[in-house]
């Protein structure tokens, strides 16, 4: 293996890659743009929630209880509403999201000891802001509960749920989100880098000027992965530095261990993008194959959604994905503070399809050369 | 427009559409992909948790913990580990074993008989924040049903004098395919609309078959309409294609107006007709306008259009950078008709809104798209 020659080929791989504009601009623009877009409007966190208030009993247990309401952070109360047929606009045209009801038997029933009931009617159109806004509301019910019952002076049983959590103490999206598009970005960049990388040289011509010179073929394939996998660490450094400064998102474990997964999974990527490049014979088609492969790579990763709640098959097939071992180092990492052992199940899945993907784009390589 | 002449409208027509038949990826992307896509969303996104793995720290077995843990066994939404010590619990937690964890301490069934504070421990991995609300919101259900039912056999007091009876319209099972599914169709038309149509007129302006028909008789009004007919059926076609597989493969209820939805996406695919006809004359050169068409309408259309997060949640800046997004508009039609109905006031709202960004990217085209050569 002539390494002279390959760090040469390096070395034209970089300076082809900077001073082409169109590859400038895919490692500049997209990045920041996605990562501002995502960072600051990817958010599940649900807040002034818009519901309106149907109070039909005047006593002074019922305004206690909408007066709670009024002064949650999570809701907005928008409208006071006295009649049934008012409900409905304003649930159909998505005025408000809730319609709390209290019916005019309300403080008679709480008073007697009988169970009152509390009617909130939803729009179920956006399923998960609906499930949260439930959990808000049933938290304020819980805690309306507790004092009236301590006011009555009925002890019964004094049971509570004393919930914490672990890594994420305040539940924040963001927190999230943001170790996520660290990976999301360094697998954009570096597979959009690699994919292009032969097929521009196809297209220009030069492709068959670099296999009249003394390198062999895997001298090549070396010499085309190297400007991905250092620009995929710079990449991935860069935002990593961002998420701490600008988002203010905790690093809490090794970095050692983060530096090995990024590693291991700039080769699975770098081996893809190879890959797609041997096959493409145009900028065209590798920028189409990229996007082929991205889209259910992500979708797939439990980038948003949660692998868990996938049918069965699809979690089989996610285990092809290096992207979701990735996710699990970058946040293991950032937020629960994990090191190496803890991690070790994420490494081994990523050494081997970095093996299959390089193996294969070499194969490919040579079949595509002569 | 007076002199619009019906045999070279046609011409043209027939040119472009022989064009996109040749080409096979032009189909593929209008049919191919809306099947690959939706069966990608519709079964790979998913916030329904289910069996959820949870660990149950009893310290000191008794009846009282015994039916506890019975109410976690059988609800749908755990699959309860069992420990008898916390640190052994926390350790899965650390390991990602278990989700969340339950703790009841040794004098948890004591304090609950001599009627004191009997406080439960709960503990979740809050790393994906939205699913550990909803553990957490499941958790406090399962735990309160068990409480009611306790405090109604021993003959105590109501635990809770105040009962939530959540009655949700629309979607009652609250199934996140049901949400996703209808506002999938605005992603797939904005890819098929501007992706497709951005990339594919840039390659004229590449290969400099554009210029040949500048020289053509053709008049400006005849050369865009003539362009756009043919992507603008192929995108319906891929639109209607969508509506069949997600009534009928993900069985989302269509409750308003067929017509209705037939009318508005023929209005958004306009929109995404004429944005990615923008972007072609800007940019002139298929990677540029495929990088483009990826940053100004599938990324927008995704993260800032409500489909999948949103809108009131996100800061006040980013919220008025959603109204320049047309898929946003489109997103709240077919969520509406879809799942409600046909609610005039916020179809109406949306449609004429959708109706304004038309008038004004075309006249942005029109402005843009000039006979001659720079």
């Amino acid at each position: 293996m002539a390494f002279r020659l390959i760090f040469a080929l390096a070395i034209k791989e970089f300076l082809a890659l900077l001073r082409d504009k169109r590859s400038r601009f895919v490692i500049i623009v997209p990045p920041i743009v996605q990562l501002l877009v995502f960072s600051f409007a990817a958010t599940y966190d649900i807040n002034n929630v818009p519901v309106a208030i149907y109070n039909e009993d005047g006593s002074e247990a019922a305004r206690e209880l909408v007066s709670r309401i009024e002064g949650s952070p999570n809701f907005q109360v928008i409208a006071y509403i006295d009649r049934d047929s008012d409900v409905a606009p304003l649930i159909d045209n998505r005025e408000v999201l809730l319609v709390l009801h209290i019916g005019q038997r309300f403080s008679a029933n709480l008073i007697q000891g009988r169970s009152a009931p509390l009617q909130a009617i939803v729009d179920g159109r956006n399923s998960n802001t609906a499930m949260i806004a439930m959990n808000y509301l049933r938290s304020i019910v819980l805690d309306y509960n507790r004092n009236w019952l301590a006011a009555q002076g009925q002890g019964g049983s004094q049971v509570n749920l004393q919930t914490r959590a672990w890594y994420n103490e305040n539940l924040q999206s963001r927190w999230f989100i943001v170790p996520g598009i660290v990976a999301l970005l360094t697998l954009v960049v570096t597979l959009l880098v690699t994919a292009l990388s032969v097929a521009r040289e196809r297209e220009a011509g030069t492709f068959d000027q670099l296999l009249v010179t003394p390198l062999r073929p895997l001298e090549i394939l070396i010499g085309k992965a190297i400007p991905g996998i250092v620009i995929g660490l710079l990449e991935a450094t860069l935002i990593i530095v961002l998420m701490v400064i600008l988002f203010d998102i905790p690093l809490r474990g090794s970095l050692g261990a983060l530096y090995l997964g990024i590693v291991l999974f700039l080769l699975s990527a770098v081996g893809v993008g190879l890959m797609i490049s041997a096959i493409a014979a145009t900028q065209q088609q590798a920028v189409l194959g990229a996007f082929l492969f991205l889209v259910p790579a992500v979708i797939l990763s439990g980038f948003s959604t949660p692998i868990a709640n996938m049918p069965q098959l699809v979690q089989w097939l996610t285990y092809l994905n290096p992207l979701r071992y990735f996710l699990i180092i970058v946040r293991g990492v950032a937020l629960e503070g994990n090191s190496y052992a803890l991690l070790i199940n994420q490494y081994w899945p990523m050494v081997v399809i970095a093996s299959i993907t390089l193996t294969l784009a070499g194969w490919l390589f040579r079949r595509r050369m002569y | 427009m007076s002199s619009l002449s019906s045999m070279r409208l046609w011409g043209m027509i027939r040119k472009e559409s022989l064009q996109i038949l040749r080409d096979p990826s032009s189909i593929a992307i209008a049919f191919v992909m809306p099947v690959v896509l939706l069966f990608l969303f519709g079964y790979g996104v998913s916030l329904d948790a289910k069996h959820i793995p949870v660990g149950i720290v009893i310290e000191q077995p008794d009846t009282a913990t015994q039916s506890l843990a019975g109410a976690f066994e059988r609800s749908e939404f755990f699959r309860p580990l069992h420990f008898d010590a916390i640190q052994s619990a926390q350790q899965a937690l650390d390991e990602r074993k278990i989700e969340g964890i339950v703790w009841l301490r040794n004098n948890f069934s004591a304090s609950l008989l001599a009627g004191h504070e009997a406080p439960i421990g709960v503990i979740i991995n809050g790393v994906d924040s939205n699913q550990a609300n909803i553990t957490q919101g499941y958790i406090q259900g399962t735990w309160l049903a068990w409480l009611e039912h306790y405090a109604a056999s021993r003959g105590q007091p109501l635990a809770m004098p105040v009962s939530l009876q959540q009655r949700v319209w629309f979607n009652a099972a609250l199934s996140s395919q049901l949400f996703l599914v209808p506002g999938l169709i605005a992603i797939i038309m904005t890819l098929i609309g501007s992706l497709l149509t951005a990339m594919v007129v840039a390659r004229e302006w590449e290969r400099g078959t554009m210029e040949a028909l500048m020289v053509t008789p053709l008049r400006k009004s005849e050369l865009l309409i003539g362009k756009l007919a043919p992507y603008f059926i192929l995108g319906m076609g891929g639109m209607l294609f969508s509506v069949a597989l997600a009534v009928w493969q993900f069985g989302v209820p269509l409750r308003g107006s067929f017509w209705l939805l037939l009318v508005s996406s023929a209005l958004f695919m306009l929109v995404a007709l004429a944005i990615g006809l923008l972007i072609s004359i800007v940019s002139k050169n298929q990677f540029m306008a495929g990088q483009l068409a990826i940053i100004v309408t599938f990324l927008p259309a995704f993260i800032l259009s409500g489909f999948l997060f949103d809108i009131n949640s996100m800061p006040g800046w980013t919220q008025v950078i959603t109204y320049l997004v047309p898929a946003r508009y489109f997103v709240a039609i077919v969520q509406t008709l879809f799942l409600a109905g046909d609610v005039w006031p916020v179809l109406l709202a949306n449609m004429a809104a959708l109706f304004i960004m038309l008038l004004f990217f075309f006249s942005l085209v029109w402005r843009k798209f000039r006979k001659r050569l720079d």
